[in-house]
């Protein structure tokens, strides 16, 4: 070793530990803690297993908030549609963005501590090139990837501990969603409905990676429902899982959303589909399916009920139960009761305009359809909520406080879809309806002149809508709610985050970043300061409706792009 | 596998050398593949062949008709019109190369006297040829823009002008969309280059 090697090899040793003491030692994350997560930190996607994405930090509130003011910002030098939550365990964040990259940060300064990038194959496609977030357990960090590889991380290092290939992105296969972590396992289920896969939702073993257990959404011959399916459609009959799954420790399940049945034509696959569109009740330790609910059977509408339901205990219209809530694609709120295995329906009403269902069955709440708005092979229709549905991925959020259920939505938007024959091909689109056709599939009504995009709040107990804010255009805000009677968003093509009074929908603060806001945002607390952070950068879903609303509009929006971490607090 | 091993000029009137060293990096992953006895397909003499990219002298097959492949011709590709799907195919091996995304190009027929003088040159009686990988995410450039004039990607609406060597036009794509030169033999397409860039998302 020459002297000046040795000089600096010394001189790193001895930086080492002033750099890494700026920082309390990292605090693993146990499953006691996730049950129980403590105020100041976001250790999930949602904040807790319920789903809530509800934090109870009241420093910042509806009194002060107009004050709140930017703490930092951080550039992540990716484009496209980051649409994670910016995770904290304890003083570190962690920040997923598109093209599967980790970024672990100083959450108080946004000093980037490390960064993983994972390789991605040259040759794939990415029609949604973005990621929901990671995964906190033990010492580690957990992503799912756009190539379908489920990695764990080092969180103090960042080095790859483990990898395991979730399934065949070739074959169309794909996640974007954040794992759900319990148990000693990590959960993931698979995206690619689009491209004719058989979802599912498999467990790994969180120490080694190895497959605990794999549950298709698609049921298969000899399985209970297996004959919903025709022939062997049920091997390309879509059922993605987008987003995290529910848990409930109680009972060991976790509630799981499915996505769509494919291809979109229902006369494809006559039946009615299971369990694609539907609530799984899966049990964490085995995988064995509990109890489902189908929000609605043989979709027609490309309706993916994405979205897991949240766990709320309470009361409604004078019964009191463990519920299942769930706002609905097909524009429909949905109230289940949840036991130690199935899952019962209560009650359901439209949320946005739905011209579909003609009537509920009472008992069962299996939707009848009115024929007229139910696309089909060779036959055009026109259906409200559009394709993108009363609400897409983003989640809404529920406050203890308020009792108030917050939805981000889209009204007044419907679509018009011609089905067509459709020949699978290995890792192609297998849709039904032409490209074309999803590009123009938008159809404005006279009321999405006066608006289209909505922030609702619904009184859980009396089935009320309480409040609505409006937005001219779209709405692809996933929503935070806090203890401080505050519910914060973006998701318009106006580049801004807001801040609401949860109780009466008043705007109170609203800040303009640099790009459009479809992030998930978090809150935390570090060193007696409250934290509100959020990732800007548009893209995917969000921007593909506003290529549809450029092509039917007279005014075009083109709304910038480029990621950026954006963590806003009170001044001292 | 790794595929951008050569840096080279976005346009450039000759086929730039691009791929001779890919072909060689591609070659040696095969090698090496089949030597670890993984379940390759065997494809006479050369186990790249299916995976390659397109050769000169290659002819095209269209991916959307059913039945043994048949060498597309100048007057199979509607006039500008949506973009007809298409791969090589080696007609005395009767092979299609199907083994990699990044060998797909798009087809598009124009009037030949619409075209300028070097677009003209390496099209075979007006029909183009354009990679189908967007540059952007790495999603199927098929379908095409009447009222604009241009190829486009569905994804996220990354829009090429096919008459301007695929410049981007619209979009968040950064890098054109690299072109393939043709040449018609007695009216069917034939390969007459290389791609004019690597095809495909550039990673960084």
């Amino acid at each position: 070793m020459t002297t000046m090697i040795k000089r600096t090899v010394l001189a790193a040793a001895l930086l080492a530990p002033l750099v890494a003491g700026a920082l309390p030692a990292y605090t693993p994350v146990t499953d006691a803690r996730l049950v129980k997560p403590e105020a100041q930190n976001w250790l999930m996607y949602r904040a807790n297993y319920a789903g809530w994405g509800y934090s109870p930090l009241k420093q910042v509130t509806d009194k002060n908030v107009a004050k709140l003011e930017l703490a930092w910002a951080f550039s992540t030098g990716m484009n496209e549609g980051h649409q994670a939550p910016p995770i904290v365990n304890n003083g570190y964040m962690f920040v997923s963005t598109p093209n599967n990259q980790v970024i672990c940060l100083e959450a108080k300064s946004g000093r980037e501590i490390w960064r993983y990038k994972k390789t991605i194959p040259d040759e794939l496609q990415q029609l949604h090139p973005t990621n929901r977030g990671v995964a906190l357990y033990g010492d580690r960090v957990y992503i799912a990837t756009t190539d379908a590889f489920l990695v764990a991380l080092d969180a103090k290092t960042g080095k790859e501990v483990w990898k395991t290939a979730v399934a065949d992105w070739k074959s169309g296969y794909y996640m974007t969603l954040a794992p759900l972590a319990a148990r000693g396992k990590i959960m993931v289920g698979s995206s690619g409905g689009e491209y004719g896969i058989r979802g599912f939702i498999a467990a790994f073993d969180a120490e080694t990676g190895k497959e605990a257990w794999k549950t298709y959404t698609i049921a298969g011959p000899g399985e209970p429902g297996g004959d919903t399916w025709p022939g062997d459609t049920y091997k390309r009959g879509g059922g993605s899982v987008w987003i995290t799954g529910n848990y409930d420790p109680d009972t060991n399940l976790a509630y799981w959303g499915v996505g769509n049945a494919g291809p979109w034509m229902p006369d494809t696959r006559a039946g009615d589909n299971l369990y694609a569109n539907s609530v799984l009740a899966l049990d964490v330790d085995t995988g064995k399916l509990k109890g489902y609910h189908q929000y609605h059977h043989n979709d027609a509408w490309d309706w993916d009920e994405v979205s897991a339901p949240l766990l709320i205990d309470l009361e409604h219209k004078g019964k009191k139960f463990k519920s299942l809530v769930h706002a609905g694609r097909n524009g429909y709120l949905w109230m289940l009761e949840r036991t130690n295995g199935p899952v019962n329906y209560v009650d359901a009403w439209p949320f946005v305009t739905q011209n579909v269902f003609k009537s509920l069955d009472p008992k069962t709440g299996r939707p009848e359809y009115d024929p007229a708005h139910t696309p089909g092979t060779g036959k055009t229709v026109n259906f409200c909520p559009s394709l993108w549905g009363g609400k897409d991925w983003p989640p809404e959020a529920y406050n203890p406080q308020t009792g108030l259920l917050y939805i981000p939505a889209h009204n007044n938007l419907c679509s018009e879809l011609t089905g067509e024959p459709v020949k699978y091909n290995k890792g192609d689109l297998y849709l039904g309806v032409s490209i074309e056709n999803v590009l123009t599939n938008v159809r404005m009504t006279p009321e999405s002149k006066t608006h289209i995009g909505e922030v609702q709040a619904w009184d859980l107990k009396t089935g009320k809508k309480v409040w609505t804010h409006t937005y001219p255009e779209m709405n692809w805000g996933p929503l935070l709610t806090t203890g401080g009677n505050l519910v914060f968003g973006g998701g318009t093509n106006d580049r801004k985050f807001r801040a609401f009074n949860a109780s009466n929908g008043k705007v109170l603060w609203e800040f303009p970043t640099n790009s459009g806001v479809t992030g998930v945002p978090s809150t935390f607390e570090v060193d007696g300061e409250q934290y509100v952070a959020v990732q800007a950068g548009w893209g995917v879903d969000a921007e593909r409706m506003q290529g549809a609303f450029n092509a039917v509009l007279d005014q075009k929006t083109t709304v910038p792009q480029g990621g950026v971490i954006w963590v806003f607090k009170l001044p001292k | 596998m790794k595929h951008d091993t050569t840096k080279n000029a976005e346009t450039g009137d000759v086929a730039a050398p691009c791929c001779r060293q890919r072909r060689d990096a591609v070659k040696a992953v095969m090698v090496a593949t089949v030597m670890m006895g993984s379940g390759m397909r065997t494809v006479s003499a050369q186990p790249d062949a299916a995976d390659a990219p397109p050769q000169p002298g290659d002819r095209l097959v269209s991916m959307d008709s059913e039945g043994a492949p048949v060498a597309l011709r100048v007057s199979d590709i509607p006039l500008t019109s949506k973009p007809v799907r298409a791969q090589p195919f080696v007609p005395a091996e009767k092979m299609v190369r199907d083994g990699s995304r990044l060998s797909r190009v798009i087809l598009m027929r124009f009037d030949p006297a619409s075209l300028d003088a070097e677009t003209r040159a390496r099209s075979a009686d007006g029909v183009l040829a354009y990679s189908a990988v967007c540059t952007h995410q790495g999603c199927e450039v098929s379908e095409w823009d009447a009222s604009g004039g241009a190829m486009f990607c569905f994804c996220h609406f990354s829009k090429f002008d096919p008459l301007k060597s695929g410049e981007v036009t619209a979009g968040p794509a950064g890098r054109r969309l690299p072109w393939l030169p043709l040449k018609s033999d007695n009216g069917e397409l034939v390969v007459a280059g290389e791609f004019s860039s690597t095809p495909g998302v550039r990673k960084s």
